[in-house]
């Protein structure tokens, strides 16, 4: 069975989707994913969809679902590259994708994963 | 002119989503569809094949090159002798699901078509019919 | 085949250089069409074929023109309709490629039946007729290219009048002039998000000055686009917005949720600049030439 590798980047993890996902794609990629963040401490997650001509629901929850799990490890999650055509479909079906931060491409990207966790980490300083 | 008019094709498991994905783009691209509606389509059909696997237990697919008063569009049927739905009211509400969710399925799938139409008797199955219109 | 159109194709296949021949030198009078010898062997090409067209049409399909066995037929006088619109032919013009056919055919029919009336009255009616079908066909063809004319340049005008502005470096602006439609709309996030991805901008404002009214349909369309824009990467701000369009939007129940919103389009930008951080400091200014203090050119030297 495929499973859709994992890229080290400094304190980042990239994986680049590039095949349409099917369920057990998606549930290999959770595995590996949790498993990697806590292996390489990773501070972030970039998801690359912009190979994906179609997002639909199921693969929009995986979305959300893998944005939640790195939340939970401390990680912050970047979708990036989704394109013209899918945007407007995902606003039409109504897939809010809450909690799923977005970016243009991987270089916005991972700026926008540095500015995140900045913004964290002196957040958890701050001892209430 | 498109050389085909109807093809048919069966969904048993959720490989077969991407199957069905694949042959409506084709058909979309061959009747001049443009991308955004391209996209359209296909997304509605993906919700509505994963929703006859899940939910249905598995089924059907017919897909229509038709003709209407002039515009040209494609008809989308999926079929399964599933358990059916009850409440139909209730199940086109997003959000809502059973186990693994008929969630944005069925709400989605009509959001993005032109029409839609769905039949459904508990202990008998489930149709539902969508058409985009170019 | 119906006895009348059986003489007519026996006419076709016996006597097919002779009409041919005639054809040709009935559709070169007048027109300048068969003028030049390009012209005349194009035109000799195109009849030649459509009296194959005819042969193959007559043998199964009757007079009912739209029916299959017509099809090569048809596709012809696509051909050379199109071909003849290109050059600015009217399409009374191009159905006389058709209808200038009936003489030869005629003299052909009336040769073959000169003793038998009744036959000659019943071919020379399903020929005139077969003929008129064909020939209208043409001028359906010319509608259909016109109509497709019209519909690209609708399309046109509504890219033109929906300008995407690349106001700084990351930043879009999009002002938005008359009503918000859905074909509009489609057509408005299309190429908003097509800038985004070109131009790779951050921030796009929508300005909504030149919209008069809006509806709940207007506003969801405004959202959609917005919200496409941010699953790209890219934030909106919504800006131009004028005191009655506040009023409908809150009555109407419309929810902005996450959405800035800025009375004037400079607003947004101060925004936009500030997000991006970027600051806008003074310095002296340049004045133009003619008002500066400078000593004249042709002085000379001291």
């Amino acid at each position: 069975m495929e499973r859709i590798p994992i890229l080290k980047m400094g304190p980042y993890l990239l994986v680049t989707i590039q095949v349409d996902m099917h369920d057990r794609v998606a549930l290999g990629l959770q595995d590996d994913l949790t498993q990697k963040i806590v292996q390489a401490r990773a501070k972030g997650v970039l998801i690359d969809i912009s190979a994906l001509d179609v997002v639909d629901s199921f693969i929009g929850r995986t979305l959300a679902d893998i944005a939640a799990m790195s939340r939970v490890l401390d990680a912050e999650t970047v979708v990036v590259g989704m394109r013209p055509a899918v945007a407007i479909t995902l606003v039409e079906l109504g897939l809010p994708l809450t909690g799923v931060r977005t970016a243009l491409n991987v270089e916005r990207g991972m700026a926008l994963l540095e500015a995140a966790i900045t913004r964290r980490e002196d957040g958890d300083a701050d001892i209430h | 002119m498109p050389t085909f008019t109807s093809e048919q094709r069966l969904i048993r498991s959720t490989e077969d989503v991407l199957g069905v994905r694949q042959m409506v783009r084709a058909r979309a691209v061959e009747l001049g569809f443009n991308l955004v509606d391209q996209t359209k389509i296909v997304t509605a059909a993906s919700e509505l094949a994963r929703n006859t696997v899940q939910h249905g237990g598995g089924g059907a697919v017919t897909v229509e090159a038709v003709e209407e008063g002039g515009r040209k569009g494609l008809r989308l049927t999926f079929e399964d002798r599933g358990p059916g739905i009850a409440d139909l009211d209730l199940a086109m509400k997003d959000g809502f699901s059973t186990a693994g969710g008929l969630g944005l399925g069925l709400g989605g799938a009509r959001r993005l078509s032109s029409e839609f139409t769905i039949d459904s008797k508990p202990g008998e199955g489930t149709r539902v019919t969508i058409v985009r219109w170019r | 085949m119906a006895e009348e159109l059986e003489v007519l194709h026996q006419a076709l296949t016996d006597d097919e250089a002779w009409i041919l021949e005639t054809w040709l030198d009935g559709q070169a009078d007048g027109a300048g069409f068969g003028a030049t010898r390009a012209g005349r062997g194009e035109l000799a090409a195109h009849s030649r074929r459509f009296l194959e067209g005819l042969r193959d049409g007559l043998k199964s399909g009757g007079t009912d023109v739209m029916a299959t066995p017509w099809e090569p037929a048809r596709q012809l006088l696509e051909e050379v309709a199109l071909a003849r619109t290109e050059r600015g032919y009217s399409p009374a013009e191009t159905a006389q490629f058709v209808f200038s056919l009936k003489q030869p055919l005629f003299e052909r029919l009336r040769e073959r039946l000169a003793d038998r009336p009744a036959a000659l009255a019943a071919a020379t009616w399903s020929t005139s007729l077969l003929l008129d079908r064909l020939g209208l066909f043409t001028t359906e063809i010319y509608q259909r290219g016109r109509e497709q004319v019209i519909m690209r340049q609708q399309q046109e005008m509504i890219e033109l009048s929906t300008p995407v502005v690349t106001l700084w470096d990351g930043v879009l602006a999009l002002p938005i002039i008359g009503t918000l439609d859905s074909s509009r709309t489609q057509v408005v996030m299309e190429s908003l998000l097509q800038r985004i991805v070109d131009s790779g901008a951050s921030i796009a404002i929508i300005d909504i000055t030149g919209v008069p009214t809006v509806d709940t349909l207007t506003a969801q369309h405004l959202l959609k686009t917005v919200a496409a824009a941010r699953l790209m990467g890219a934030d909106c701000i919504i800006s131009g917005i004028r005191p009655q369009i506040a009023q409908t939007i809150v009555h109407l129940g419309v929810d902005l949720g996450t959405v800035i919103t800025k009375a004037t389009l400079a607003d947004a930008f101060a925004v936009a600049l500030r997000r991006l951080g970027l600051t806008v400091t003074r310095r002296p200014p340049v004045l133009p030439r003619e008002t500066r203090q400078e000593p004249p050119s042709d002085s000379g030297g001291a």
